[in-house]
């Protein structure tokens, strides 16, 4: 058996042993609540923090974008209320039932009905569903009167984008869609506010505004669980709808522009000569933007993009253009700027039988039968190609390059505001040499002075540079939205050296237009009030042939890829000019006859509108 | 001294239910109670599932303890071996037929409970090494043979829970029965010599774990570095018990647990839910419970006759302490996280069973404190 003191020793052991034991649990349980202590009290800031931000979450909605106004404040890009319907799957008891009921009250495709079963598998439960985006009121109430039986389906009025115009400003605004991978990573104003269906400006001035347009999201603030459920909504923080923008765009004359380039491709651009404010712009074939805000159907979007007048390029800003015999004026003031002709200087056109001749080119005027003994002014007038191909050889392209440039032909003339605007190209020696690598030829000299060969136009250029002739030759910046108040050191700067040159230039132009044998005579307008001054173009697509020559086809015998672009650039009222505008039809045929009648018409409305667009200025008139 | 252990021998029931530790007993009590309030507010404010099961078993369990408590000592030291046979047979049993949950067999279907005899090895390990020690003379305490029989006694449970696979259990098996053996008497070179060679060893057995358990062990030494798989239950922990502050969020007002942040919080971390919501004043109160539960269970101990009631109440009331000290650390992200439950307060049948045993042999060897074990 156990011997006592055996057994003393055994106990000696075990209660020194839990002695030391003991210690040592005070210390641990020390280290527990100091641990505690730490968290709890220390640290208790940042964990309540960190709680916090693990129960509440923020939904972002989608920002109220801002409207884009006309000069005299008409809406022409706004909102509307989309009548939306959406699901949320978990709220509904029997989600067969109800999508199949909606199915049939809407009438949706099985395509349709596919999309939407595939969207329903892709998103959480408790998350909504859009099953329609944008319905018409009649299907809208339609669900309204059968909420009975949709338990779980509702009826949203969301806000959306809408371009009340449709086709009218296209170019000039372009469209809003939905935002894509490649929108959030060029623009960190997008990837800030992004949620899902937010809708940004893919072109036009809804894309170059964006920052501005977008506006902030409103933010509702919930209680949610470690799933993502929402439990209860702390808060409600309003967005502000984005900036409205006003542009100096007449709706009424742009509907005009609309109308007279209907059926057509081509530009018209009409500007102020004294403020650069554009009164109108437009590009056909155009199409209806509204179409893309809920995405555009791939036969839809197959119909334009395929459509050979190409709706989708801005040809006032993006076509590069020959400017043909619409370049005869800077021609003109250049030869007499550098004092190489005088107005009398004199040059007889021969017609076809005698050609000017140079190193075995021939280079023919347009007139078979020939001008005859032509001076500046008649050679304007009637456009005679012989003269102003021996202005341009004794003038030489480095002379005339310098002037084009400086009355705002190859650059930009909107700096950075279109993303889709062409410089165009004003040739020269030393921009052939480098570019091409060659050396300039005389012959290219000659065909630069009416405007064929490599020089390369923008319609609005064009326009810029009759405006430009047309205030009396000072520079102005073109401006599209209204309170665009930027300040430029050298605006209003003098283009020419004698001002008297100018006036000649003027001068020849009116003749063009308001004399017998003028090429534009029969648009002209006689009332005085109306009364223009312009210049036609006939700009060649392809080299013409001796062949061509002999078979002097019409416009409409030739295919509409060959014709000629038909140009007219022109600015009035003539006695106190106030507005320029450039006109040109793709595949037309020839100015005179294509282009510039629709300048008559433009100039009536125009000028009866100057009076208007005054008087709202004044803010006497505020009812259009 | 016959004489004596007849006269103790002949206690009679009243005199047993005198010599009860009432204070041992009502902090029981409170701790029940406690662990109820918490187990209700998991539920999310209602009685259900989990705040009615832990009711139930905690007054049968508690009811169970009593009966122990009453109940001769010395039938406790007889059982030792048996006891310990049982379980082993039954963690055998488990690997063979065990019920399956969450990829480890740790259950045994015994059809009014679901046992996880992995959890009643903590206590009968304690029971059987102290028999074992009880009979052995001083000297041979550190002598090869005994040293042997009782690392093969740690052994054996601990393998077969280690590959259910339960590393958590088993190395709380281990714990216990080491425990034991420091106040057998195991020389300390013995403890300083395996310390220092698991430390050394420790870069084999990492490479010897489970995927998933090495990932525990990254994930401690790194909650941030994968916040919201592996790190995700200590991180969610942290700011559980960090938000609580000085008084709490409010009895049912745990943001952290109401919202399903908190995972397992009915079992591991019970401690995060209640601290979240009782705070630092809570927290402290409830670990002095605990302090004044185990100081009864030691003080027991010092106060009984035979070396076996000693060694046992040392030990459990030691085994307890570390079990707390091991859950707290993990909850707070002082250890890597092995599955162990906070003693009474997490749910869980078969821990509060082998909770109650142990207590219920303290309270035998109170009431029996005179007797002495031959």
């Amino acid at each position: 058996m156990i011997n006592i003191s055996d057994s003393a020793t055994k106990l000696n052991s075990l209660n020194r042993r839990m002695f030391i034991l003991a210690a040592a649990k005070i210390i641990i349980l020390g280290g527990i609540v100091s641990r505690l202590f730490f968290l709890q009290v220390k640290e208790n800031k940042k964990y309540l923090t960190l709680s916090d931000k693990n129960r509440i979450r923020e939904w972002k909605l989608p920002p109220i974008r801002g409207e884009f106004q006309d000069y005299f404040g008409n809406i022409i890009a706004g909102n509307f209320e989309a009548y939306q319907l959406h699901i949320i799957p978990e709220e509904v008891e029997d989600f067969r039932y109800v999508i199949y009921r909606v199915k049939e009250l809407l009438n949706l495709s099985e395509k349709q009905f596919k999309k939407i079963l595939k969207k329903k598998n892709e998103i959480k439960p408790w998350e909504t569903l859009i099953v329609a985006d944008n319905l018409n009121w009649e299907k809208f109430s339609k669900i309204n009167n059968h909420l009975y039986d949709l338990n779980g389906v509702k009826p949203v009025i969301s806000i959306s984008r809408d371009y009340p115009y449709k086709e009218n400003f296209t170019h000039v605004l372009g469209y809003v869609s939905q935002a894509n991978e490649n929108d959030i990573l060029t623009n960190d104003s997008v990837k800030d506010k992004f949620v899902p269906g937010l809708k940004v400006g893919k072109t036009g001035l809804e894309r170059s505004f964006e920052n501005r347009l977008i506006g902030s999201n409103s933010v509702e603030r919930y209680e949610v669980n470690a799933y993502g459920r929402r439990i209860s909504q702390l808060a409600f923080q309003k967005g502000d709808q984005g900036e409205t923008i006003k542009l100096t765009i007449d709706t009424k004359i742009q509907e005009l522009t609309n109308e007279l380039l209907r059926e057509k491709a081509g530009s018209i651009c009409v500007m102020d000569i004294y403020t650069g404010a554009i009164v109108a712009m437009n590009s056909s074939p155009s199409f209806d933007p509204n179409s893309f805000v809920f995405g555009i159907s791939q036969d839809e979007w197959q119909l334009i993009r395929n459509n050979p007048m190409k709706p989708l390029v801005n040809k006032s800003l993006s076509g590069n253009y020959s400017p043909g015999s619409t370049i005869k004026p800077i021609v003109a003031l250049s030869a007499l700027e550098n004092e190489i002709i005088s107005p009398d200087f004199t040059v007889q056109c021969k017609g076809h039988k005698n050609p000017l001749e140079l190193y075995g080119q021939t280079y023919h005027c347009w007139k078979k039968e020939g001008h005859g003994f032509v001076n500046l002014r008649e050679a304007m007038k009637q456009s005679c190609d012989t003269y102003f191909y021996e202005v341009a050889r004794r003038l030489g392209v480095d002379r005339l390059s310098v002037t084009a440039k400086k009355f705002g032909l190859g650059k930009k003339v909107f700096k950075d505001i279109f993303d889709n605007e062409k410089s165009g190209l004003v040739p020269n020696t030393e921009w052939k040499k480098n570019a091409l690598g060659r050396n300039w030829v005389l012959g290219e000299t000659i065909i630069t002075g009416i405007g064929q060969g490599f020089i390369q136009t923008t319609p609005i250029q064009l326009c810029l540079m009759t405006a430009q002739i047309a205030n009396g030759g000072y520079k102005i910046y073109p401006k599209i939205v209204a309170n665009d108040d930027n300040q430029y050191a050298d605006k209003f700067m003098q283009l020419y050296k004698k001002s008297r040159n100018i006036k000649i230039v003027q001068d020849a132009m009116f003749s063009s237009t308001n004399e017998v044998r003028g090429t534009s005579y029969r648009s002209r307008l006689d009332d005085p009030k109306y009364r223009f001054a312009g210049k036609t173009g006939t700009s060649q697509v392809k080299k013409i042939t001796e062949r061509d020559r002999e078979l002097d086809l019409k416009t409409f015998e030739i295919p509409y890829e060959e014709r000629d672009h038909a140009l007219y650039v022109a600015f009035g009222p003539y006695n106190n000019p106030r507005y320029a505008l450039s006109i040109i039809i793709e595949h037309g045929g020839s100015g005179g006859t294509v282009a510039a009648p629709l300048a008559k018409e433009l100039f009536k409305m125009i000028i009866d509108r100057h009076e208007i667009r005054k008087n709202y200025d004044n803010k006497k008139y505020l009812d259009i | 001294m016959y004489q004596y252990t007849r006269f103790n021998n002949k206690n009679s029931f009243f005199q047993k239910f005198g010599n009860l530790d009432y204070i041992l007993l009502s902090c029981l009590l409170i701790l029940g109670f406690i662990s109820l309030a918490t187990m209700y507010s998991t539920d999310g404010g209602e009685v259900l599932f989990h705040t009615r099961s832990h009711f139930i078993k905690f007054v049968v369990f508690f009811a169970m303890m009593l009966v122990i408590s009453f109940i001769n000592i010395k039938f406790w030291f007889s059982l030792g071996y048996l006891s310990y046979a049982v379980i082993l047979g039954m963690l055998i049993w488990t690997i063979n037929f065990g019920i399956t949950a969450s990829g480890s067999k740790r259950w045994i279907d015994l059809y009014f409970l679901n046992l996880q005899p992995s959890e009643l090895m903590k206590i009968f390990i304690i029971l059987c090494l102290a028999k074992y020690f009880h009979r052995m003379k001083s000297q041979h305490v550190n002598s090869f043979y005994a040293i042997c029989f009782s690392l093969i006694i740690i052994f054996v449970p601990m393998s077969l829970v280690i590959i259910q696979p339960d590393l958590g259990t088993s190395l709380l098996i281990a714990v216990s029965g080491i425990v034991v053996l420091w106040f057998a008497g195991l020389n300390h070179k013995y403890f300083f010599y395996s310390c220092l060679l698991s430390i050394i060893s420790l870069p084999i057995i990492i490479s010897f774990l489970k995927p998933y358990q090495k990932l525990r062990v990254l994930t401690f030494l790194n909650p941030d570095r994968d916040p919201l798989g592996a790190g995700y239950q200590i991180i969610q922990s942290k700011i559980a018990v960090g938000s609580g502050g000085i008084t709490g969020k409010g009895f049912l007002k745990g943001t952290q647990s109401y919202l399903e942040f908190l995972p397992e919080k009915h079992t591991d971390f019970i401690f995060t839910l209640y601290s979240e919501e009782f705070g630092f004043i809570g927290s402290v109160l409830l670990l002095l419970i605990y302090s004044i539960i185990i100081y009864r269970v030691i003080r027991i101990g010092a106060l009984s006759r035979s070396y076996f009631a000693k060694l046992f109440c040392y030990s459990f009331g030691t085994s307890i302490f570390i079990y707390i000290v091991i859950n707290m650390s993990m909850v707070l992200g002082l250890l890597p996280i092995v599955g162990s439950p906070l003693p009474i307060m997490s749910y869980g049948g078969s821990s509060m069973l082998a909770t109650m045993i142990g207590f219920g042999i303290v309270l035998s060897a109170k009431t029996h404190s005179q007797q002495s074990i031959a």
